[in-house]
């Protein structure tokens, strides 16, 4: 008995060693570490800073738009409650920016219109053939859920936008690729699209390259879980009605029991 | 528990329907005065946390599927969709996807309360057999759902799980291709198998549920087994299941519908992965693609065994061979808390689920495939050959002469 | 309720008492159905309209082409809108008729109060009477009359006529006769230049 114990011991201690090395030595594939970020809508209470999300659309719409889709998204979400939440107005307007591919008209020709609320964010390319063309072979990803598509969420985002760098001495790049620290493999095809003043902010921000990274990554993180705000909400409610339930529960099966535990005493005093 | 039936009824209808459809006979004697041993510790509450939850995947199951679209161009999206627009779409679809995990936390847990405490034994190895049956439709019915949201994991999942069948090619050349080309209904995964994936995946859970009912209905001719092992030896080692163990299990599903709240509400997507969120392409695998954490110990199996077919054979053997446990058991007592050697075994063998689970979640090269291979060995060898050795040779503790004696031991104990 | 015996267990002596133990039970139950009840809900309420249908787009229709007499039929929230563009006559017609006569007074023009009475000054577009849009869906059992091509029977009011129940529509879309209970509705719209409207 006590020996089997013992070459137990012995095998649980040699695997809980040798786990952990050969993890370490694994992590190449991985992808490098990533920062975590402080976020105003961290669990469980959190909520968006509209005004983040309404720079990070700006940043959205002014540098990412230009190669990236987003086509899960319409504008009228940008009015909706729990997001950046233009006024309904200021939705519409921004939807009227874009030019919308519509039709086919009565001649049967496709036509452009400026966009309603409820038409789709405008894609850059009419297909991914033409998205590859018009940037080297490498085709920009649909952003909708970007931001639960990349483990790490939108610290990644916030860590790949700000991670360009000089590529170290000892690195070949490919060409036409550019050195990322926080990219798996740090070579990516996309060039740095943030620079400082490249979008202006009219709310008092500091237009620099942290607050382009940090907005543009709250805006793409409530693009991905445009519901997480009601998801919180709903979900205080009823872990408190759960709680309280289980109490009740609790003391509901102890009063039940509480016959069984008596005659069990009467029967041992009796004993 | 075979027992006379103590209903009455007490009205008129109840009598016109007594003669007719007894269902009110049968949920009297069935689920109310049922004879229940008086022991049964908090292991045994998983069974109602179990029927919960395929209540909770059958109901939001119906609801999701009046939304989803199963054609390769539109489900990536109908799912988004459903997170989006649809009115409480996002609870319905993170409770399906959470309550996947759920279940088989509760079927996991249910499963090794039937092992450790021999609820597999004579008379009750059709019982466990239709668990184990139970299990592999679960396991069935989990990995169709998971590849209705047609991500990259979704995916890649059906292509290496649908060609595991290729490797029937090395027994008759030409059978697997054929084989898989008809589950495809192609010449790879795409729209027609998602169609076929859809529709099995809303047949099963009624299979499931049907074979429940066996299983509940097996459970009730010889009654609970419970902690000690012991047979019911008279009344008086029994309660009545109502109000004693419907409370006992309402509470049990409260605590766990917590732990469901927790990951629901603030971790929904913590448990699944990434590139799932990645639209499904053909044209390109993702670097590490690994099943979700509840196939993850069978996943380390298949990849232990370094054969394309024997591999596939561990792999449904891993789950094949719990059919045979009640056979493979040859111990005289049922609970191992009075077995002194196989207790060593069997928590052995918890550890050993846990690492293949660890295990499966890492690439296959170096110290994981070793110890994978190692674990693997002993998955089987604890069925195989310390199930039938160690019951032959181990002299158990004493037990308890009932199941009343033991409960008055142990409360005497802590008084 | 404190137990003096030192082999009971103090904490299950409240539960000697029957009314306390009825009332956690109730209160159980309570929650329990409390609970079933709050979950119902979102399984009913995901089969009503999601929020992209809700914000269905709107249309843009061009009116110029169509000619005096000529009706065309457009798709608007799944719907079909008919356009007329009215005789002079037609419209005559429409404006003679009293209200007495009708089966339905009310307007049932979105673009009104609720009450406004159906005149044919109601029903036709603001300014323009000899254009009438509406929603071209027979509010019987919701067939679509026929009236819209030249050659259709229109009925004996000249406007429209249902072959599924046989109602009879005036020139006006107002129910004259059949089981049809209500004047067929008006949309929302507006024109947005002399011969263009948006619907919706």
């Amino acid at each position: 008995m006590r020996n089997v114990s013992k070459l137990f011991a012995a095998i649980l201690a040699v695997s809980a060693t040798a786990l952990p090395s050969a993890a370490s030595a694994e992590d190449a594939g991985h992808g490098p570490a990533i920062e975590a970020q402080e976020w105003s809508f961290a669990p469980p209470f959190g909520q968006f800073d509209r005004a983040q999300l309404q720079r990070g659309y700006k940043v959205y719409q002014f540098v990412c738009a230009n190669c990236h889709s987003m086509n899960l998204l319409s504008y009228r979400n940008l009015a909706q409650p729990g997001g950046p939440q233009f006024s309904e107005k200021a939705a519409a307007t921004l939807a009227a920016q874009a030019q919308i591919a519509d039709g086919p008209d009565d001649t049967g020709k496709m036509f452009q219109r400026p966009g309603r609320p409820s038409d789709r964010f405008r894609a850059p390319y009419a297909n991914d053939q033409a998205a590859r063309a018009a940037n080297g072979g490498a085709l920009p990803p649909d952003l909708s859920v970007m931001a639960k598509a990349r483990p790490g969420g939108p610290d990644y985002i916030y860590a790949l936008l700000t991670g360009y760098e000089e590529a170290p001495a000892d690195v070949t790049m490919s060409k036409g690729m550019h050195y990322n620290s926080a990219f798996p493999g740090h070579q990516i095809a996309m060039p740095n699209p943030l620079a400082e003043g490249v979008v202006e902010y009219t709310d008092g921000t500091e237009p620099n390259l942290n607050n382009y990274a940090k907005d543009v990554s709250a805006f793409l993180m409530w693009a991905a879980e445009p519901t997480l705000e009601a998801r919180y909400r709903l979900g205080a409610r009823i872990m408190i009605f759960l709680l309280v339930f289980a109490v009740i529960m609790y003391l509901a099966k102890k009063a039940v029991w509480a016959r069984v535990h008596k005659r069990d005493h009467a029967a041992k005093n009796a004993a | 528990m075979a027992h006379e039936s103590t209903y009455k009824p007490s009205t008129g209808i109840e009598r016109w329907l007594d003669s007719r459809l007894p269902i009110p006979r049968l949920m009297n004697d069935q689920f109310m005065v049922f004879p229940t041993p008086r022991n049964l510790n908090y292991w045994w509450t998983f069974g109602a946390i179990l029927t919960f939850m395929l209540g909770v995947q059958i109901v939001t199951g119906i609801v999701l599927a009046m939304h989803y679209q199963p054609t390769t161009e539109g489900a990536f999206e109908s799912v988004e969709r459903i997170m989006r627009d649809v009115n409480w779409g996002w609870l319905l679809r993170y409770a399906h996807a959470v309550g996947a995990s759920m279940f088989f936390l509760a079927a996991f847990v249910h499963t090794f309360r039937g092992l450790y405490y021999g609820s597999y034994k004579a008379p009750r190895e059709i019982l466990w057999m239709l668990g184990v049956l139970i299990l592999f439709l679960m396991i069935a019915t989990a990995f169709m759902g998971y590849s209705l949201v047609w991500g990259q994991m979704s995916f890649w999942a059906v292509t290496v799980i649908t060609n595991l069948f290729s490797s029937l090619d090395s027994v008759v050349p030409g059978l697997g291709t054929t084989l898989v080309q008809w589950i495809w209904g192609g010449f790879s995964v795409g729209e027609p198998t998602l169609n076929r994936l859809f529709a099995l995946h809303y047949l099963f859970p009624f299979v499931i549920a049907g074979v429940v009912i066996l299983h509940i209905w097996a459970l009730h001719i010889p009654g609970s087994n419970n902690p000690t092992g012991v047979d019911v030896k008279t009344p008086s080692d029994t309660l009545p299941f109502h109000p004693y163990y419907t409370i006992k299990d309402g509470f049990a599903v409260v605590v766990f519908c917590i732990v469901f709240g927790v990951l629901l509400f603030y971790a929904p997507n913590w448990l699944g992965h990434t590139d799932n969120y990645i639209p499904a392409n053909p044209l390109q695998t993702p670097p590490h693609i690994v099943p979700e954490w509840y196939f993850l110990p069978f996943y380390a199996i298949l990849r232990a065994i370094p054969d394309k077919l024997f591999g596939v054979i561990g792999l449904m053997g891993a789950i094949i061979v719990l059919f045979f446990i009640p056979w493979l058991d040859t111990s005289r007592i049922r609970s191992v808390s009075y077995r002194p050697i196989f207790k060593w075994f069997f928590w052995l063998f918890v550890i050993c689920c846990l690492a293949l689970g660890y295990l499966g979640s890492q690439a296959p090269e170096g110290w994981y495939l070793f110890f994978g291979r190692v674990f693997t060995i002993y998955y089987f060898a604890f069925f195989l050959i310390i199930m039938p050795v160690v019951g032959l040779i181990e002299r158990p503790k004493r037990l308890p002469g009932s199941i009343t004696e033991s409960v008055l031991a142990k409360h005497g104990g802590a008084a | 309720m404190a137990n003096s015996d030192s082999s009971t267990n103090p904490s299950l002596a409240y539960d000697d008492d029957p009314s306390r133990r009825d009332v956690i039970l109730i209160g159980a139950g309570a929650f329990a159905a409390i609970g079933g009840a709050v979950a119902l809900w979102p399984l009913i309420d995901q089969m009503n309209p999601d929020a992209s249908t809700l914000s269905l787009a709107s249309i843009d229709v061009d009116l110029a082409p169509i000619d005096e007499g000529q009706a065309i039929t457009v798709m608007w929230r799944g719907k079909p809108i008919f356009i007329r563009h009215r005789t002079a006559k037609e419209v005559e017609e429409a404006k003679d008729v009293k209200l007495d006569d009708l089966v339905d007074p009310l307007a049932r023009n979105a673009n009104l109060p609720d009450d406004a009475p159906a005149t044919d000054a109601n029903r036709a577009a603001a300014d323009k009477e000899p254009w009438l849009v509406m929603i071209g869906i027979c509010t019987h059992l919701g067939c679509i009359p026929k009236g819209q091509a030249i050659g259709d029977y229109k009925g004996e009011y000249g406007g429209w006529f249902c072959p599924c129940h046989g109602s009879q529509y005036d020139t006006s879309g107002r129910i004259r006769k059949g089981p049809a209970p209500e004047n067929m509705y008006i949309p929302p719209y507006a024109f947005t230049s002399d011969t263009k409207i948006k619907i919706g």
